[in-house]
């Protein structure tokens, strides 16, 4: 019996050739983006010509394939927020800058996203924040996705926070705030009431702090 | 941090202007970028040899000698550039580190010259590529087996125990680890002893000795001695019963312990004396009870819990189970086949020892592994032809497995002998990656610790870490979260010491009040010793319009494992705000 079953073991053993793991790997490696000229992204965006090159650098150097998915965003966030879980929020946050919903970032997405975020007017900046909480990208913000985002953003604190999470924080986060935008009070908020609510309360004024190094 | 990640920062900081409308708090103060912000290209001379990069490339790695400041030891004014007196070839790989973020160990290099050049550059070997690691590992083994005097590896399970284990464990290690105690040493040897006793002792009493007086025949020595052997036989079935039920006792699983082959050689060994014992003296079951005594014969087996090698040879057998068969299944189609022709053959033959194909095997079989005794041999042409084939295949098809189990028992062997290493390398890999991982999420709490909050003048400088560039944006953009979600970061001792004494939790208080407390530090420079948490209270900012003063006063943290740290300078007095309305923080324009 015994023999049988050895030879049967034998003769079933078998040998795969890793060929498609290492044909995928070839590939990803073939699929090389290259952005627009340096003439162009300087026309679109506000940046300029030395500011792309210093951005374009780094940005080959991390993906030298020309375009970011999703999973290496993660990980950077990863990197960024040890403590927490920074997944949720950097899937939200890879669907604002990916602008054509093809599932990868390329390098003129990924600029004209920071352009608007640096060099934008407060408006520009306001309604690229509403869009980040849009969820659905249906035009309005309603509370559970405002719920998800900052879920998604208390995630990134993680678990050993002062004063504790207890009880359900986000919750009680979204309901202070989403009060004071809804101005109609109809269940969602607008880019309009978005953008009153936030001007009102001048919080805005520290967005000039982020700049490029 | 990892390579690019310093690269994503300035996007990742762009990105938080998401949290700003959700925001409970005013986002801190950015850390102000003192060094100048253009990208410069650096001139670094390697013994004569040199080399290009930009700043930015070398500020990756910001703990390294070429990443921090420490650089700057080497510049020499005269020629605008950094000269290391070190070897050039060795250096273009620490380059290629910098700019790619992989380390590659260049084949060509001895070992030890390169990680001195790692030791040197401040890099940490743990971070070469996969590609080279292989390599690089066996390369460092070799180098150190060389160095090392005792080659002998310590045994990796030599752990102390730990406290509080019960006796039963005690029991246990003693057992699977004699080195550990003497006792276990000295029990460990006397079984030993007694299996070669026992084991001697059934060879010795098939051996014929001399006759009783007035007998001709030659007795076994079995049957003279009768009771002598009986003796030292029970002695040694006492000692193995006493040896298997102390195991079975102190077995973390009963029931895996049973099922080990180990414990079945055991009880195989034992029982057929207690069935002997049992059984009556009837001249039907004696020649049952004869034959159990064959089973005694198992006890040498018990010789492998004290041999490594015999365990591996079975290790061995085991593992090389389909070579094995493979070599069984091919003998037995060739046997078969051989002896259907040889019994046709030599069918015609008068008076032949071929008389079935059955019989034919044994010549088949005898032949093949070119035993040859004679008893059988063919006597027609056909038939000698015929064996003649059989006895040259034989011969290949018993060859060609064996190799394949002689290099099993060879890797087997090293494996066993490296699994060990390789397990407690794999331990320190891990606990660095998490030590890696905490020690970012360390150095915010310390940051904070520290004050870096507050406005520092020049002497609480020169106590704060030196920081690079990188982690002031980190810690502005943690502490950006921290803003936006009104909580803080706090590490898992403090905040179980808190679940557990439900100490003063936070004021929310909507009304906008001041409150200024004073953070408790009576000495001045707190030694190690366990200093718990102060808590002051968390005044939140209203977020209602007219946001006026706001102070906010953050706890002094001190965590019982912290470092020695230079707090003298600090003082007393913790009174830190950060004030100034809304208004004011537009000031601060890039």
């Amino acid at each position: 019996m015994g023999v049988v079953f050895g030879t049967f073991s034998m003769h079933t053993k078998q040998v795969t050739f890793r060929t498609d793991k290492i044909d995928d790997e070839l590939e990803m490696t073939m699929v090389c983006h290259r952005p627009e000229g340096l003439e162009q992204l300087e026309a679109k965006t506000n940046f300029t010509k030395q500011e792309l090159q210093v951005l374009y650098r780094g940005f080959k150097n991390e993906c030298p394939s020309g375009v970011v998915n999703e999973e290496t965003f993660k990980h950077i966030y990863a990197q960024f927020f040890p403590h927490g879980d920074p997944s949720t929020y950097a899937h939200y946050l890879f669907n604002a800058f990916d602008t054509r919903n093809n599932g990868s970032i390329k390098f003129e997405d990924f600029v004209m996203g920071l352009s608007t975020l640096l060099r934008g007017t407060v408006r520009d900046k306001l309604e690229w924040t509403f869009h980040l909480y849009d969820i659905n990208k249906d035009g309005f913000i309603n509370k559970e996705e405002m719920t998800e985002i900052v879920r998604a953003i208390y995630d990134m604190m993680g678990k050993y926070t002062y004063p504790a999470l207890k009880g359900d924080v986000p919750k009680q986060h979204v309901d202070a705030f989403f009060e004071k935008m809804d101005k109609n009070k109809d269940g969602v908020v607008t880019l309009e009431e978005f953008v009153l609510a936030c001007q009102e309360v001048c919080l805005y004024c520290c967005i000039f702090y982020l700049h490029l190094p | 941090m990892a390579a690019g990640v310093a690269t994503w920062l300035p996007f990742a900081r762009a990105a938080a202007v998401g949290w700003l409308p959700l925001a409970k708090k005013i986002m801190p103060k950015p850390p102000v970028d003192k060094k100048s912000r253009n990208d410069e290209i650096l001139f670094v001379n390697v013994s004569g040899i040199r080399f290009q990069t930009w700043k930015n490339t070398l500020d990756r790695y910001p703990d390294t000698l070429l990443g921090s400041s420490e650089k700057e030891f080497f510049y020499n004014e005269d020629t605008q550039e950094y000269f290391f007196d070190r070897d050039p070839e060795m250096f273009r790989h620490i380059l290629n580190f910098y700019r790619t973020g992989k380390l590659h160990y260049p084949r060509q290099e001895c070992i030890q010259a390169f990680d001195e050049e790692l030791a040197f550059y401040g890099i940490v070997p743990d971070i070469i590529g996969d590609c080279c690691m292989e390599e690089y590992r066996d390369r460092k083994k070799e180098n150190q087996e060389r160095l090392a005097e005792d080659t002998e590896a310590e045994n990796a399970t030599d752990t102390p125990l730990p406290p509080h284990s019960t006796s039963r464990e005690r029991l246990w290690r003693a057992f699977e680890n004699p080195h550990t105690s003497t006792m276990a040493l000295v029990f460990y040897y006397v079984t030993g002893f007694f299996i070669a006793v026992s084991v001697i002792a059934n060879v010795v009493e098939t051996v014929p000795c001399r006759p009783l007086k007035g007998s001709k025949k030659d007795l076994p020595c079995g049957e003279k001695y009768t009771l002598a052997f009986f003796c030292m036989d029970t002695a040694c079935v006492l000692i193995f019963t006493f040896e298997y039920l102390m195991r079975l006792f102190a077995a973390p699983s009963r029931c895996k312990f049973m099922r080990s082959v180990m414990s079945v050689i055991d009880v195989v060994a034992i029982m057929p004396y207690y069935i002997g014992l049992v059984m009556p003296e009837n001249e039907d079951v004696s020649g049952a009870f004869v034959t159990l005594r064959v089973f005694r014969v198992f006890r040498i087996f018990k010789f492998s819990r004290h041999s490594q090698g015999l365990r591996i040879l079975g290790y061995t057998l085991k593992s090389c189970a389909s070579e094995l068969g493979f070599l069984l299944f091919s003998l037995t189609m060739a046997i078969i086949i051989f002896a259907t022709v040889m019994f046709y053959a030599e069918k015609g033959t008068k008076g032949t020892n071929f008389t079935s194909i059955p019989a034919s095997f044994w010549y088949t079989i005898v032949t093949m592994t070119t035993l040859g005794y004679g008893d059988m041999v063919p006597n027609t042409i056909a038939g000698k032809i015929f064996g003649s084939i059989c006895s040259l295949s034989g011969v290949l098809v018993i060859a060609l497995p064996v190799p394949v189990i002689v290099s099993n028992f060879s890797r087997i062997y090293h494996q066993n002998q490296r699994a060990d290493k390789m397990r407690a390398q794999q331990k320190v890999r891990l606990a660095r990656i998490r030590l890696a991982k905490k020690g970012t999420t360390n150095a915010f709490l310390h940051y904070k610790e520290d004050g870096g909050f507050q406005d520092r003048d020049s002497d609480n400088a020169l106590c704060l870490k030196n920081r690079s560039a990188f982690e002031h944006q980190h810690h502005h953009l943690l502490h950006c979260l921290e803003k936006t979600t009104n909580h803080e970061f706090t590490d898992e001792l403090t905040f179980s010491e808190m679940c557990m004494t439900e100490s003063v939790g936070y004021r929310t208080s909507r009304s906008t009040s001041i409150s200024s407390q004073q953070g408790v530090s009576t000495s001045c420079c707190p030694r190690r010793g366990k200093r718990r948490a102060i808590r002051l209270a968390n005044s939140t900012v209203s977020v209602s319009r007219g946001s006026i003063q706001e102070l906010d006063t953050l706890q002094v943290h001190k965590t019982s494992a912290g470092p020695q740290r230079c707090l003298t300078l600090k003082g007393a007095t913790r009174l830190l705000t950060i004030g100034g309305p809304p208004l004011c923080l537009s000031q601060e324009h890039c």
